[in-house]
């Protein structure tokens, strides 16, 4: 069973699991996601992975409670299990194939969002210890929403706080804090964005004006997670790919960004509620 | 003359009831019908029904039992040769197979052998009979990736010859498309998949799931860590085809294998699924597979007016011909001779509706069948708000790609000859990872081919 051996809420709608995987923290790498599980009933929840540790066989999670499906994550307390979990899934981040050599060498610009920050954390541990330059982003509502600001910090030379209501940080979104370094002449080899499919929409377009190599973590529908359904699929420079074994993460210039938008909107919409004539009956 | 008894119906559920419930269709034999259907077979000296079986099961031999009413005895002479007969009574072509050869199909109705291995199954398990003698433990471990037909046949036949066998399941349930792919009415997924999968955990046989061969962990390193002396890739052919024409990326386009996954894995259908389906209220399936049957039946239970659309005619459709039959029982449409070019899509970006090429038969191609050609200019469109593609499937390349001196041919499946050997040795492969897609008796004849050859290569 998948022991929850530590639950942290980190604000009031965001909770922080480590759970027992011993097989998932042993082969999980940055950029990788799992599929959770809370009951038999239980959707297959697609999260990122915020960190593992080889050694006590966790891997740690961060959820945020939107709908049903999170709630009931967010639910499970300390001592209680998943009844599954499962991963890691998707590709390694292009970067875990450098050599420590390569990546010395190299500065980075993450750009997280809500949730999004919790699998930014995980990259950018990888790239810091290694002795690469890095340089966080991070936006949330307001203070009280923010999470990881402490573990960040310490993964990184320079953390940006940005928040909505600028109750912490600079008052504004992440893509002005972005444009702001990059007028300011600062360079980077790299920038990475993960958040809301939104704001990565609007990352992209930041980050073009300043010739930004930009890759982007896509948070699309997903059934298994292995490639079989093809509910994930994303429209990446032309083509149609599986977000859940050839990405998540895609160049951002090539994504379909309005595509990716309205397919993940697909079972919100409430067309698919008020619609449903469901002949079960009894 | 026992072959002048007319083939004994089987009894199913009314088709507009079973329209609204996920209730298996067919509900079988009792004693009495299948020992009155038992009694047609001629018991044939050269029986072409046990050449036609992809695994040898002696039909005659059992049927004759059946006739006498020796069901336990039945049971055993299926045991000796098919580890899931309940299974396999219930989905194997049988028309192209077994009853396909039967003599008395010459002239009429061929034995309903298949229904009659049903019967013997869920007898068998209904009083609590279990048939399997277990050799010594004999210390060595074997590996097997994959719970559907091909891994579960692989891993009992081992089982039985003493190995400690694992199976790895990538999904959270095991049993492959016995579980994900077919729907409960045709295969009840608790009491039929789930008992065969019972038995085989008797047998010692252990099965973990979440476990994705490829990323958890590499058939190297079950190898090599984890002391497996052989592994055996069933892994399948999971990856959905598309049609790549335009609007196949609006909401409310599904691959069958999303849709099918959903309901039967997911249980979506169920009011205590958190997991969402939608059929809209009209749903066009493109295909003429037993898959697409299985999406145009499931989408027909969920709400949806369903229309099944081919490119070719009739008598080209793959599915098996109890499913077309059920299918059209249950008042699905078939619109032949259709080949779709687009999907058309609303303001919203929602399916609005399909837009179709009227196609006619030519000359035959290199099969043999005669391939559609368009009839220029005939293009309709058909309203509807879920399509749903069930153009077959593929191998996952996952395991391909993690897996060195592991060679696949340009489709992405697996090269093995015919006893499962691959490039590498130690490790077998057998079923739609191998074939592509194909059926679960020739997955589970491929899995036992290769348990025979594995048990070889271990001894030495």
């Amino acid at each position: 069973m998948y022991e929850i051996l530590v639950k942290k809420d980190l604000t009031p709608t965001i909770t922080m699991m480590e759970v027992s995987a011993p097989r998932l923290a042993a082969s999980a790498q940055p950029g990788q996601f799992l599929i959770v599980r809370t009951d038999e009933n239980g959707e297959r929840v697609p999260l990122t992975v915020c960190d593992y540790d080889k050694e006590r066989g966790s891997v740690t999670i961060v959820t945020q409670k939107v709908g049903a499906s999170s709630r009931k994550i967010c639910a499970l307390e300390q001592g209680e299990s998943f009844q599954d979990v499962s991963g890691p899934l998707g590709r390694p981040s292009e970067f875990v194939g450098l050599s420590d050599e390569e990546i010395r060498e190299k500065r980075f610009i993450f750009i997280a969002g809500g949730l999004g920050t919790a699998p930014v954390y995980p990259q950018a541990k990888y790239l810091y210890s290694r002795g690469a330059k890095v340089d966080i982003i991070v936006g949330a509502k307001s203070a009280d929403m923010l999470i990881l600001e402490e573990e960040m910090s310490k993964v990184c030379d320079h953390l940006y706080i940005c928040t909505d209501d600028g109750s912490k940080g600079m008052k504004g979104l992440v893509t002005e804090k972005l444009a702001q370094l990059c007028e300011a002449g600062q360079k980077y080899d790299q920038a990475v964005s993960i958040g809301p499919m939104i704001m990565m929409k609007f990352v992209t377009m930041t980050a073009k004006k300043y010739d930004l190599p930009l890759v982007v973590s896509l948070n699309t529908l997903m059934v298994d997670g292995t490639g079989m359904c093809g509910a994930c699929r994303v429209t990446v420079g032309g083509k149609v790919r599986f977000a859940c074994v050839e990405g998540p993460e895609f160049d951002a210039y090539q994504v379909d960004f309005d595509e990716a938008l309205r397919r993940q909107a697909m079972y919100k919409s409430q067309e698919v509620e008020a619609d449903h004539k469901c002949r079960i009956r009894g | 003359m026992a072959n002048k008894i007319d083939r004994v119906p089987v009894r199913e559920q009314d088709p507009k009831v079973r329209a609204t419930n996920f209730e298996e269709v067919c509900y079988g034999y009792n004693e009495q019908e299948a020992m009155l259907e038992a009694s047609r077979c001629l018991n044939c000296r050269r029986p072409g029904c046990m050449m036609a079986c992809p695994v040898s099961v002696k039909i005659p031999a059992f049927i004759e039992k059946v006739a006498a009413g020796e069901f336990e005895e039945a049971g055993r002479i299926i045991a000796m040769d098919s580890s899931l007969p309940a299974i396999c009574g219930r989905v194997c072509p049988q028309e192209s197979q077994c009853e396909g050869s039967c003599i008395l199909g010459m002239k009429g109705q061929p034995v309903a052998i298949g229904k009659l291995e049903r019967f013997v199954a869920d007898w068998s398990r209904e009083n609590g009979v279990f048939y399997s003698d277990k050799e010594a433990p004999n210390g060595k471990k074997v590996a097997v990736v994959g719970s559907g037909p091909a891994g579960l046949a692989c891993a009992s036949d081992l089982a039985k010859w003493g190995y400690d066998v694992t199976i790895f399941e990538s999904l959270h349930k095991p049993g492959g498309v016995l579980q994900y792919g077919i729907p409960e009415f045709r295969l009840p997924k608790d009491k039929v998949v789930g008992d065969e999968i019972g038995k085989l955990k008797r047998l010692g046989i252990k099965i973990e799931t979440n476990v994705i061969v490829g990323r958890t962990i590499t058939i190297d390193q079950l190898i090599g860590e984890e002391g497996f002396s052989a592994v055996f890739v069933g892994s399948g052919a999971g990856l959905p085809k598309f049609m790549n024409i335009p609007g196949e990326n609006l909401n409310g386009v599904f691959s069958a294998n999303e849709f099918l996954t959903r309901n039967n894995l997911m249980k979506a259908y169920s009011a205590e699924s958190d997991t969402p389906i939608y059929a809209g209220h009209k749903a066009v399936v493109v295909g003429g597979g037993n898959v697409a049957m299985d999406a145009a039946r499931t989408a027909l239970r969920l709400g949806a007016e369903v229309t099944i659309v081919y490119r070719r005619t009739e008598k080209e459709l793959p599915a098996r011909a109890e499913e077309v039959h059920h299918a059209k029982e249950e008042g699905i449409e078939f619109r032949m001779l259709s080949n779709p070019v687009e999907i058309l899509g609303d303001e919203k970006g929602w399916v609005r509706a399909i837009r179709c090429q009227q196609m006619e038969l030519g000359a035959p191609d290199a099969s043999g069948r005669r391939s559609p050609v368009a009839v220029e200019g005939a293009l309709f469109d058909i309203e509807t708000d879920v399509v749903i593609m069930s153009l077959g499937t593929s191998p996952n390349p996952l395991i391909a790609g993690t897996t060195p001196g592991l060679e696949v041919d340009r489709r992405g499946c697996i090269v093995a000859s015919a006893d499962g050997a691959t490039s590498k040795e130690y490790v077998y492969a057998g079923g739609d990872a191998v074939t592509g897609a194909a059926t679960v008796i020739l997955a589970m004849g491929a899995g036992r081919k290769a348990a025979r050859a594995i048990d070889e290569k271990l001894k030495k």
